[in-house]
């Protein structure tokens, strides 16, 4: 990285603390090209205060560990340029809203995975590997809704930019309804009404208010709301006497 | 002010469509009172009926008229989202619920002016 002629230092304040309480701290970083939101906060843990706590993994979007409140947004911040969200000079970073913190900026992603098993979000197969390969066809409807949301690399972007998951803390979530979309239709998955079932509880998809910030924020430019709607949908028609 | 995680296009119809809703279900019950007095003391609603011809009041109920269509309009929005197969325009049939809105209380405003 070579520093930025055009640009000064920038001031970064970075909420340190852990789930009692904490505040922000303040620090000057200085400003370079292609510089990554992930690049200031580990230029601050590096040269200013090696305590400073927070999480990545693969740096390059694909692990959905670094994920941070920037400016205000959830953001993966390792594919996240400084240039395209600092405002002024000046940048904020918190850790993700909607969960708890463990400290610093790292949050705790467990209430987040177990709202995945409470979706029925686990792959149970229909077939075991002594049956005969089933044959899916990569172009029909169903396979397209379900490859539509696979990507999902679990960064609760979309959880912490929810705020019905803020309102109601029994709501699943977008991301775990996206994955009970996909498994829903997934024709290799052995029972997608025991999904169906388990999405139509108090907090399921029912809950949503249909924000669109899943949808707006999720940085793998995938459609949670879309699946939402498809699982309202479905769940309707199903309480309605139509059969899958 | 709005906090920056909300400042999108669909979150800013929802607050549209819950406002509205808001705002007319804290006019019916006073709409109701109103045409009761047609039944209870017709002379009380003439002279209220009177307010109509102020220009204030002609806003006014432009505004609420405009409330109402858009709360249609973007109710039937949402529900074509969640009883009707996906479309990926959602932002479009957003701004047009508003636009069929924004036409209806001009019609409206039309008639009174």
């Amino acid at each position: 990285m070579s520093v930025d002629e055009n640009s000064k230092n920038l001031e970064v304040s970075v909420w340190r603390g852990d789930a009692s309480g904490g505040e922000y701290s303040h620090y000057t970083v200085p400003s370079y090209s292609n510089q990554t939101v992930l690049d200031v906060v580990s230029w601050i843990q590096q040269h200013c205060d090696a305590t400073l706590t927070y999480r990545f993994a693969c740096r390059v979007g694909m692990c959905g560990s670094c994920a941070m409140t920037v400016n205000g947004e959830p953001r993966w911040t390792c594919r996240t340029h400084v240039n395209k969200v600092i405002k002024g000079d000046k940048l904020t970073v918190a850790p993700l809203r909607n969960l708890p913190v463990i400290k610093d900026l790292a949050a705790d992603m467990d209430p987040f995975f177990e709202k995945w098993v409470k979706a029925k979000g686990v792959h149970e197969p229909s077939a075991s590997r002594h049956d005969p390969m089933v044959a899916v066809d990569p172009q029909s409807p169903q396979r397209m809704a379900a490859s539509e949301g696979i990507e999902c690399i679990n960064c609760a972007v979309c959880y912490s930019a929810c705020d019905t998951v803020a309102a109601n803390p029994d709501y699943l979530g977008p991301a775990a309804l996206q994955r009970a979309w996909t498994l829903v239709n997934d024709e290799k998955n052995k029972d997608a009404n025991s999904v169906l079932d388990a999405v139509s509880q108090t907090g399921g998809c029912h809950s949503c208010h249909s924000h669109g910030s899943c949808t707006a924020y999720c940085p793998a430019e995938l459609n949670p709301m879309k699946a939402v709607a498809g699982l309202k949908r479905t769940t309707a028609f199903k309480f309605l006497g139509k059969r899958r | 002010m709005i906090k920056p995680h909300r400042s999108h296009t669909l979150y800013g119809f929802f607050l549209l469509h819950r406002i509205s809703g808001i705002a007319l279900a804290l006019f019916l019950p006073v709409h109701f009172t109103v045409l009761a007095l047609a039944v209870s003391d017709p002379a009380s609603l003439d002279s209220f009926l009177k307010l109509t011809d102020l220009a204030a009041v002609k806003i006014a109920e432009t505004i609420l008229v405009f409330l109402l269509a858009a709360h249609l309009f973007g109710g039937l929005r949402l529900m074509a989202m969640e009883w009707l197969p996906w479309t990926d325009w959602q932002k479009t049939l957003a701004a047009g619920s508003l636009a069929l809105g924004l036409f209806t209380a001009c019609l409206f405003l039309l008639q009174v002016i």
